[in-house]
């Protein structure tokens, strides 16, 4: 476990700043204390300082998991987000989708998510930007990238895709291996 | 999902085959009686008719002897002796010649009385005797209600007590006599019908002879019944000549044959229970255990997370003694548990409810650095991490990496982010951080005796070996779990040990082997359900606390088999060894002369 070095520094909070924007600072900087990312077996993970503390004291290859783990860096150098940072870029993400309940578990299969399926999406939304979808009762069920800006959704087919998959909750049953 | 979904069952209808099923039975609606009297039949009229002539009868001359009576109990075949039934007569005769002034029907009432007795104990030997009853009861009433008849009663015995009170203490006296030789009769008739019926218990040899041939589970099943049966009262009940060992050796045999475990188990089991609590056992853990989840609190709440449950079509109810849990009666077919959204945003987890126990009595509080040592697959570590709410610390450990991944992927979905997750041994916390600890839980892995019904290989596996290395390492483990807390500082050093088994020796002698080699003390486990712990369990004497300890069985609780033990710890140091306390003692019992 290691502190992470600049260019990784550099690489994380470009990703995140692509659903929360600048409230990066925020996520550093609670009200229940200073927490910090740290590098293990190539996983970024956000935890408390003092807990940080506690583990470094423990064998590392015994360690399996800090805190939360937001994602994995890559062995061709890109930082990959996964769905267990779902409940930290939720709270801060400016960016938000709603969709149907029909088109739910359609998204929690991995797909994308059609016009058909949209119910709201939040305004002045840029074509490319980081969002975070919600179900219709306000339960986050992942994130992903908008494919049209908000002006253009109005126009859109109901074929059109309107936001690229990027990660879902339903993961936590089809994918458990890659979390770890 | 989609339209409104309706998951109500809708009663079909049309020319197909399931709208001609069976529907659900309609009772008419039920008449007062006091409306409109009760329809006679022809015969009822007829009798009604020569009863009315009767009582004339009776108003002019006392009755002789009723012989419709007594012929119709020599046609019973019963053990009563017609003594007993000219007795009544008798009485009868008795009682109408006392009665001078008294109105017709008070000498229904009491010879009715007399009636009454009578039926009361013929019900009691046969079906024969029950008709005759009946009949005798018809003549004097129609469609009167037995509650009728006695209430009838009460009113004479008032009017009477100033004219005939010897009479009905005499007869009061003769009823108790006949009531305690009916009694006495009908145990004999029990034996004798227990003979009759014939509880033949085939010798050990044959037993196993028929084990090997070709065993007839309905027949094994019988034989079961019948030697509990006879092991309930077995001074009485016994074959002469049999002695007691050998019923119970046929007991064990048919037992593991028809529920299909090792003797070793099954000699376990026996000597915990009785024979007919050992039936009730084995019957329950041929049954699954109700589904139970745990609500996140972390997430959402009991009620809010109950209504959106019950909007996808599944039943839940609330469990009572615990605030937390709910309790899945029924899912529609469509529906996993496991995938729904609420599921798996996190909002609820899959546990037994045995398994909320030793959180709940281990009860952590806000801030606390909390170590499980046997974590995985998580729903106590998750329960403990919402408890604290995400504050202080918890680390989880599992030697097993593979069911460490569980862990992780659980963690991860509730929300939880206070924990580390480690894979060690569980004993290495002993050295790596020791006295680091608030409270440790210590959910040690058993032979998993309690959780028959979850697996069944459990009952043919399970050898004297398995259980003596299971319990080795269970204590080894909870040594190690001792010497990572801290030592009580008014609020924190607390252990708790739980198991899923139930045997002694995974449970009992684990914590008295700990009482010996570190310096704790069992407390309070705080829960109110549950049977507390042996302090006397066969040749084991274990300290006096133990009865602090709470036990669950699946047929008891309708929950798993489990084990939970409250420990404090009273200071770092190790206790002296017995032999120095015994010297100590030898002392101490000098000094005083």
């Amino acid at each position: 476990m290691r502190p992470l070095k600049n260019e990784e520094t550099v690489l994380v909070f470009t990703k995140l700043k692509k659903y929360i924007g600048s409230n990066v600072r925020a996520l550093l900087e609670r009200s229940d204390g200073l927490y910090c990312f740290r590098l293990h077996n190539g996983r970024i993970y956000y935890v408390k300082e003092d807990i940080m503390k506690f583990a470094a004291t423990l064998p590392r290859d015994n360690i399996v998991s800090l805190g939360v783990c937001f994602g994995k860096i890559t062995k061709g150098g890109k930082f990959l987000l996964h769905i267990t940072a779902l409940d930290f870029l939720h709270p801060y993400c400016q960016n938000k989708i709603w969709i149907k309940e029909s088109a739910e578990q359609n998204f929690m299969y991995g797909n994308h998510v059609y016009k058909s399926g949209l119910s709201r999406i939040s305004e002045n939304t840029p074509k490319y930007a980081g969002v975070v979808v919600l179900s219709s009762k306000d339960i986050p069920l992942g994130f992903g990238v908008a494919a049209k800006a908000t002006a253009e959704c109005r126009h859109a087919d109901p074929m059109d895709i309107i936001c690229f998959h990027q990660a879902d909750i339903g993961e936590y049953v089809r994918n458990e291996e890659a979390l770890i | 999902m989609g339209r409104a979904a309706n998951f109500q069952d809708k009663p079909k209808k049309g020319p197909g085959r399931k709208a001609r099923k069976q529907k659900d039975p309609v009772f008419p609606r039920a008449t007062n009686d006091e409306d409109e009297p009760k329809k006679l039949s022809r015969r009822q009229r007829i009798r009604a008719r020569k009863r009315t002539l009767k009582q004339e009868a009776v108003k002019t001359n006392p009755p002789k002897k009723m012989k419709k009576m007594n012929t119709k109990q020599k046609v019973d075949g019963d053990l009563d002796s017609e003594g007993e039934h000219q007795f009544s007569s008798d009485e009868m005769e008795e009682f109408t010649n006392n009665i001078k002034t008294n109105s017709v029907e008070e000498t229904q009432a009491k010879t009715k009385f007399a009636l009454f007795e009578k039926d009361g104990s013929s019900d009691e030997d046969s079906g024969g005797g029950n008709e005759d009853g009946e009949e005798e009861n018809d003549d004097f009433g129609v469609g009167n209600e037995d509650e009728n008849d006695m209430g009838f009663q009460d009113d004479d015995d008032d009017d009477d007590d100033d004219d005939d009170e010897k009479d009905i203490e005499k007869l009061s006296k003769k009823i108790e006599k006949k009531e305690k030789k009916k009694r006495a009769a009908g145990d004999a008739y029990l034996e004798e019908s227990a003979e009759k019926i014939g509880i033949q218990i085939p010798s050990l040899e044959e037993v196993q002879q028929e084990d090997e041939d070709s065993p007839d589970l309905p027949n094994i099943n019988a034989r079961i019944k019948d030697t509990a049966f006879v092991l309930a009262d077995f001074s009485k009940r016994r074959e002469e000549g049999r002695s007691r060992s050998e019923y119970l050796a046929i007991f064990l045999k048919d037992l593991s044959t028809y529920y299909s475990y090792n003797t070793f188990l099954m000699e376990k089991l026996l000597d915990m229970f009785g024979p007919t609590e050992l039936i009730e056992f084995l019957e329950a853990n041929e049954l699954p255990r109700p589904v139970t989840i745990r609500t996140n609190t972390l997430k959402t709440r009991r009620k809010v997370l109950a209504t959106a449950l019950i909007a996808r079509g599944i039943d839940v109810d609330v469990i009572t003694w615990s605030k937390v849990g709910l309790i899945v009666m029924r899912t529609p077919g469509n529906v996993t548990l496991g995938a729904t959204p609420e599921y798996l945003a996190g909002q609820y987890i899959l546990q037994g409810a045995s398994s909320f126990l030793p959180v709940m009595a281990l009860a952590p509080k806000e801030g606390e650095k909390v170590l499980d040592m046997c974590a995985a697959p998580g729903g106590k570590s998750t329960h403990i991490a919402a408890i604290m709410r995400n504050t202080g610390m918890i680390v989880c450990n599992d030697l097993n990496r593979d069911r460490v991944k569980a862990l992780v992927g659980n963690f991860h979905r509730m929300g939880i982010t206070n924990a580390v997750i480690t894979s060690h041994d569980g004993r290495a916390f002993a050295k790596l951080m020791p006295r680091a600890f608030d409270r440790v839980l210590l959910d040690a892995p058993c032979s998993g005796t309690g959780v028959i019904s979850k697996d069944e290989r459990v009952k043919t596996s399970k050898d004297l070996k398995d259980v003596q290395r299971c319990s080795h390492i269970q204590k080894e483990l909870l040594l190690a779990a001792i010497d990572s807390v801290h030592k009580f500082d008014g609020q924190n050093g607390y252990i708790i040990y739980s198991t899923c088994s139930i045997l002694v020796e995974e449970n009992e002698a684990v914590i008295e082997y700990a009482l010996k080699k570190r310096n704790v003390k069992i407390v309070p486990t705080g829960l109110d359900i549950g049977k507390s712990g042996y302090v006397r369990y066969r040749q084991h004497r274990f300290h006096p606390s133990m009865q602090l300890c709470k036990r669950v069985y699946p047929h008891s609780y309708n929950m798993d088999g489990f084990f939970v033990a409250k420990l404090k710890k009273l200071s770092d140091g190790v206790p002296k060894t017995t032999q120095d306390k015994a010297e100590d003692e030898e002392d101490e019992s000098i000094t005083p002369t």
